[in-house]
């Protein structure tokens, strides 16, 4: 075979399998916006369930959902990189740090319904947050830190060490130096691992169930310690609890916990272009 | 005048003795060449000057490092402090992934100046002082890595002297850098041991002849032979000095 030939088969196989990838993806999204479209409306968006769910909108519900993934990365994103800096910048290259850096990994493995029940003991009842925003947020935390963590330990690891050498041989302080210069320049790779984090924090149903999900709550919570609709939760609740659910409300449901996520990853996204574009600069 | 006074300095990277009993002192406002083959410990001893081996784990060091009257492997040493007076520029230039402006305001920032119109003093100033300041005026927001090699490595060397330090460390500083750029570089070491007792490691016989005053020559962790540039290249007092700098060293 001429090294030609290798070079195109090669070629045409990794694009064989990147459309694999990428076709089952497109299929679904199209599905979802095929069908979920006509459901919305100002009114599906903007108003209450009602009559057990059949009519009405699903406002409540995206509220939740909204609110969730805002405390989520409030809790997760801090803590999560505040671990990634203490792992490398910090911590002894031991084997308790290999330990939890494993242990770390473990946790990503473990299912959401472990951290369901976890919450559920903590949050919910020992700590007496009882079932809330606060609890589910909290949850949700624990589930995407071991993501973020690691997300975060690559990005900052990828920084060279030579920007760390320059800034402490201009006398900044180690701490000035994370700041100032290895967070910047680690700043993308951490946010992507928060886009995934979010991605997975806003899909969630197990984990949420025990802590905060309301099953019908035609109203929008009052402050964190309430009870919420949450947009994954009825959407599970209505394809397989509710008999008679007319379909338009279900894929209109999928199609706005899309957009939900959506829109997230879009505010993520343009931070992470314009720290991109700061380290250019 | 004596700047740094070193004695008996011993250094150990785990069991490894990498500096031997070294003993020198660097004279202010002259240029100080350390030479010597790959490996001898030259890095490793700028290093000590402003304590960047501190960074390595399971590093020992013994013996007197002297910055004029401070002791500074001293217990009270403010490190950073330490480096401000000991500027250092590095075999790779290595600016910041940042703006030109922002890569010479770095230091003083971190040192607590913000008034916006002191900190474009600092920069026009240390640019100059570098020679570098003509070309970049004019894109002094633009990206530091935007610039060749050898303007990198003058804008590092700019950065270091926005600092204001005394003593500047320079370790290969030409390594990477092409004939033109290696000698506007060697002009403006010239120009800087007015202000600074400097230190330049370099694997360049020629480059030591032409801009140092003082030579030192290391071998396997010791210092062979230190004197007077002339004299070290003319008149070597031990023999393995000469064969290595007439190249006859293997
Ligand atoms: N972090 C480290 N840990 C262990 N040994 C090291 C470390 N850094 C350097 N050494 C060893 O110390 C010795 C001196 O190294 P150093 O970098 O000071 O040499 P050098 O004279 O600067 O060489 P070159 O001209 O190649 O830059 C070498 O044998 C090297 O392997
Ligand atoms: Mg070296």
């Amino acid at each position: 075979m001429s090294k030609n030939f290798k070079e195109k088969f090669a070629f045409t196989i990794l694009a064989l399998i990147t459309m694999c990838v990428i076709i089952p993806a497109l299929f679904i999204f199209s599905y979802i916006i095929y069908n979920g479209i006509g459901t919305i409306s100002l009114e599906f968006i903007f108003s209450a369930p009602r009559r057990g769910m059949t009519e009405g909108g699903i406002f409540p519900a995206i509220v939740g959902t909204m609110s969730l993934i805002l405390g989520t990365i409030v809790f997760a994103l801090p803590l999560g990189v505040g671990t990634a800096i203490y792992l490398v910048e910090y911590a002894k290259k031991n084997l308790l740090t290999k330990l939890i850096s494993l242990a770390i990994l473990n946790l990503a493995g473990v299912p959401s319904v472990v951290y369901g029940l976890f919450g559920l003991g903590l949050f919910v009842l020992l700590l007496g947050f009882g079932s809330s925003i606060l609890s589910g947020a909290l949850t949700l935390s624990c589930l995407i830190l071991p993501i973020i963590i690691k997300s975060s330990e690559a990005a900052i690891k990828s920084v060279p060490n030579i920007y760390r050498e320059a800034s402490l041989a201009l006398g900044a302080t180690k701490w000035q130096t994370i700041y100032k210069v290895v967070l910047p320049t680690a700043m993308p790779g951490i946010i992507t691992g928060a886009i995934l984090g979010i991605g997975r924090a806003a899909g969630e149903t197990a984990a949420i169930l025990l802590t905060v999900a309301a099953f019908f709550l035609p109203r929008l919570p009052n402050s964190i310690m309430d009870q919420v609709m949450v947009l994954s939760y009825h959407l599970y609740i209505i394809s397989s609890q509710v008999p008679g659910m007319p379909d338009a409300i279900k894929n209109g449901t999928a199609l706005v916990l899309l957009g939900v996520v959506g829109i997230f990853f879009f505010v993520a996204t343009v931070v992470r272009i314009r720290y991109k574009l700061a380290n250019r600069e | 005048m004596l700047k740094i006074t070193v004695s008996d300095l011993n250094l150990h990277y785990e069991d490894f003795h990498a500096l031997k009993n070294i003993s020198l002192n660097i004279e202010d406002k002259k240029v100080t060449a350390l030479i010597g083959p790959s490996g001898c410990g030259k890095s490793t001893f700028l290093r000590t000057i402003n304590r960047m081996n501190d960074l390595i784990d399971d590093v020992k060091i013994e013996g007197l490092v002297m910055l004029e009257d401070q002791d500074i492997y001293n217990k009270d040493v403010d490190v950073a402090a330490l480096r401000r007076r000991v500027g250092m520029v590095f075999q790779k230039p290595n600016p910041f992934p940042k703006s030109i402006y922002e890569n010479v305001a770095y230091g003083p920032r971190r040192y607590g100046i913000k008034a916006k119109n002191q900190l474009d003093e600092i920069v026009e100033r240390s640019l100059k002082k570098a020679a570098i300041w003509e070309e970049v005026k004019d894109r002094l927001n633009k990206s530091a890595l935007s610039l060749s090699g050898g303007q990198q490595q003058r804008l590092c060397i700019a950065r270091a002297l926005a600092m204001e330090p005394e003593v500047l460390l320079m370790d290969e500083p030409t390594a990477s850098l092409d004939p033109i750029a290696t000698g506007r570089i060697e002009e403006l070491i010239s120009q800087l041991k007015k202000d600074y007792a400097i230190i330049i490691v370099t694997h360049s016989m020629q480059q030591a002849a032409r801009i140092s005053d003082k030579t030192a020559f290391f071998l396997l962790g010791e210092i062979v032979e230190t004197g007077k540039t002339k004299e070290v290249f003319t008149t070597p007092k031990d023999k393995r000095t000469e064969d290595y700098i007439t190249g006859r060293f293997g």
